[in-house]
């Protein structure tokens, strides 16, 4: 019973971890940008959140009606101001660019905030739990925090094939020349690509701040765990983001089991074996 | 007046003029072949035609309107569609998909997924395939009928017998003039002078990005037509 409840556990980590994943999944299918500054601005999110929160009283969960749309409107204007002219055919720029954000945005946030650690006030939901089975409970918001990332991948896997906008991402992410002869704004597309990655990062923030102390520095920790999800999956598959984010999970919590104080490394470690065995991680696209 | 001109349009890679001042216009309703050897600047000029190089906006007149410094995703809402060398077709979209993407521009007119089908019906089996999945010519017809979608009043046809078997290429240029019957111009840019002789009320050629030759096939002649294309004079 020991082994499946740390083996739920972990699955329940892993939406978390999918989260975070999502939004990079998302931008570098579209537009095969690599957003370094991803983690640090989920971190960003975290901390928009802890204003909201201590600035309006509002409760960390509702603060998000805030949050999201505040970060999908950043996330059109960086895109749509910044990124956009860091396009084209050579990858370097993007990288460069975001890298150079990420460390802007490490030090705004130190500046602001200090290096103090913080935290969004769960309440009650913080030590909640229900029982599943003899022996084996589970928290209910790590269980609303899975059940938020299964809901965001399958309402963003509708959107990319089922209705004409997710048509007109697939296209751009084709062949942006000829998206263009089709009437198609690439920089729009961009841009709300963008603003839908950072409306996830907004969820993913405000739940990390509600599960674990941040400060300023985590981002690039997250990062890791984000890209990590992104190629055990499968570049460019969703589903396969969910999938990582929870082979991530279930490994850090069974390594952190056989060999306390390792959990991270375990992490780190099953990533790499399956980068050796899968390079193209478990679930790749068919076409790249 | 004619459907579209452009007058002393020129075009730049970087440092690299590839178009010296080309003059061009077609009527509506008459069908106009562009010829020329590889490296001609036949694409570029159709590149420009479709914004995706940018011009000054007096270069190229469109239905009396200055279109030459419009970006490409405005020029399909204008009337004018491009059915691009090379197909591309979208691999990750269907071939129901790539034809409704083909209307993104919400121009209204005629043609409607269904209407594509009838002109092209092998499309009927084949609509929730991946576009890659087909055939070479059924990808270029494919391309024509997502170019179609936007109910374009000029078609810009860059090399639609590239790499096809001559029946195949027959069965393309037969649809011609059910497209024509909508109202809709038709250029053609082709390398096969032979097919483009055939279709076209007029023709131009191109060399080392400028107009060498002009007029109806009929008043040119072989020699005339071989100087204009590789630029010799005489017998080769």
């Amino acid at each position: 019973m020991d082994w499946i409840n740390a083996v739920v556990q972990g699955i329940l980590v892993g939406g978390l971890y999918a989260l975070f994943a999502t939004g990079l999944s998302l931008i570098f299918g579209i537009m095969r940008l690599v957003n370094i500054a991803h983690g640090d601005l989920i971190v960003l999110a975290s901390f928009l959140g802890l204003v909201i929160v201590t600035g309006l009283g509002l409760y960390p969960l509702v603060a998000l009606l805030i949050v999201v749309p505040l970060m999908f409107a950043l996330g059109y204007a960086l895109q749509r101001g910044l990124l956009n002219f860091t396009l084209g055919s050579d990858i370097l720029p993007p990288l460069l660019v975001t890298f150079g954000l990420s460390i802007i945005i490490q030090n705004a946030l130190l500046e602001i905030f200090s290096a103090d650690s913080q935290k969004l006030p769960a309440g009650p939901l913080q030590t909640a739990s229900m029982q599943i089975a003899e022996g084996l409970a589970v928290g209910v918001f790590p269980v609303i925090v899975f059940a938020c990332a299964v809901v965001v991948i399958a309402g963003l896997q509708l959107l990319l094939y089922r209705t004409a906008l997710g048509a007109a991402f697939r296209a751009t992410s084709d062949d942006p020349d000829t998206a263009r002869l089709m009437g198609i704004d690439n920089r729009h597309i961009f841009a709300l690509a963008m603003a839908i990655s950072l409306a996830v990062v907004a969820l993913a923030g405000v739940f990390l701040g509600m599960r674990t102390a941040f400060d300023p520095s985590i981002g690039p920790g997250r990062l890791i765990y984000a890209f990590e999800a992104v190629i055990i999956g499968g570049l460019g598959s969703l589903w396969g983001t969910l999938v990582g984010g929870i082979v991530l999970g279930v490994s850090q919590i069974i390594g952190g089991k056989l060999f306390p104080g390792a959990d991270q490394l375990a992490g780190h470690v099953v990533f790499l074996i399956i980068l050796v065995f899968r390079p193209r991680g478990l679930f790749p696209r068919a076409m790249d | 007046m004619s459907l579209l001109h452009t007058r002393n349009l020129t075009a730049f890679y970087g440092d690299f003029q590839a178009l010296f001042g080309i003059n061009f216009a077609v009527d509506s309703g008459e069908t106009v072949a562009i010829i020329g050897a590889n490296g001609a600047g036949k694409s570029t000029f159709l590149r420009s035609l479709t914004g995706l190089l940018i011009n000054d906006a007096d270069a190229i007149r469109f239905k009396g309107k200055a279109i030459g410094a419009l970006p490409a995703n405005h020029i399909v809402g204008a009337g004018i569609a491009m059915v691009p060398e090379g197909r591309k077709l979208f691999p990750s979209l269907s071939v129901e998909e790539n034809l409704k993407i083909g209307n993104y521009s919400g121009r209204e007119g005629p043609w409607s997924v269904e209407r594509i089908m009838d002109l092209f019906p092998f499309m009927r089996q084949r609509r929730h395939n991946p576009g890659a999945a087909l055939s070479g010519g059924q990808q270029q017809m494919v391309a024509i009928g997502r170019a179609l979608m936007s109910n374009p009043d000029l078609l810009l046809c860059d090399e639609i017998s590239l790499g096809l078997a001559p029946t195949v290429i027959k069965d393309i240029y037969d649809t011609l003039p059910a497209i024509q019957e909508t109202g809709t111009t038709v250029v053609v840019v082709e390398q096969d002078i032979q097919q483009a002789m055939a279709v076209a009320d007029r023709v131009y050629c191109f060399m080392e990005g400028r107009v060498t030759l002009e007029g109806p096939p009929g008043n040119l002649s072989h020699d005339a037509i071989r100087e204009a294309y590789f630029g010799l004079k005489g017998a080769v």
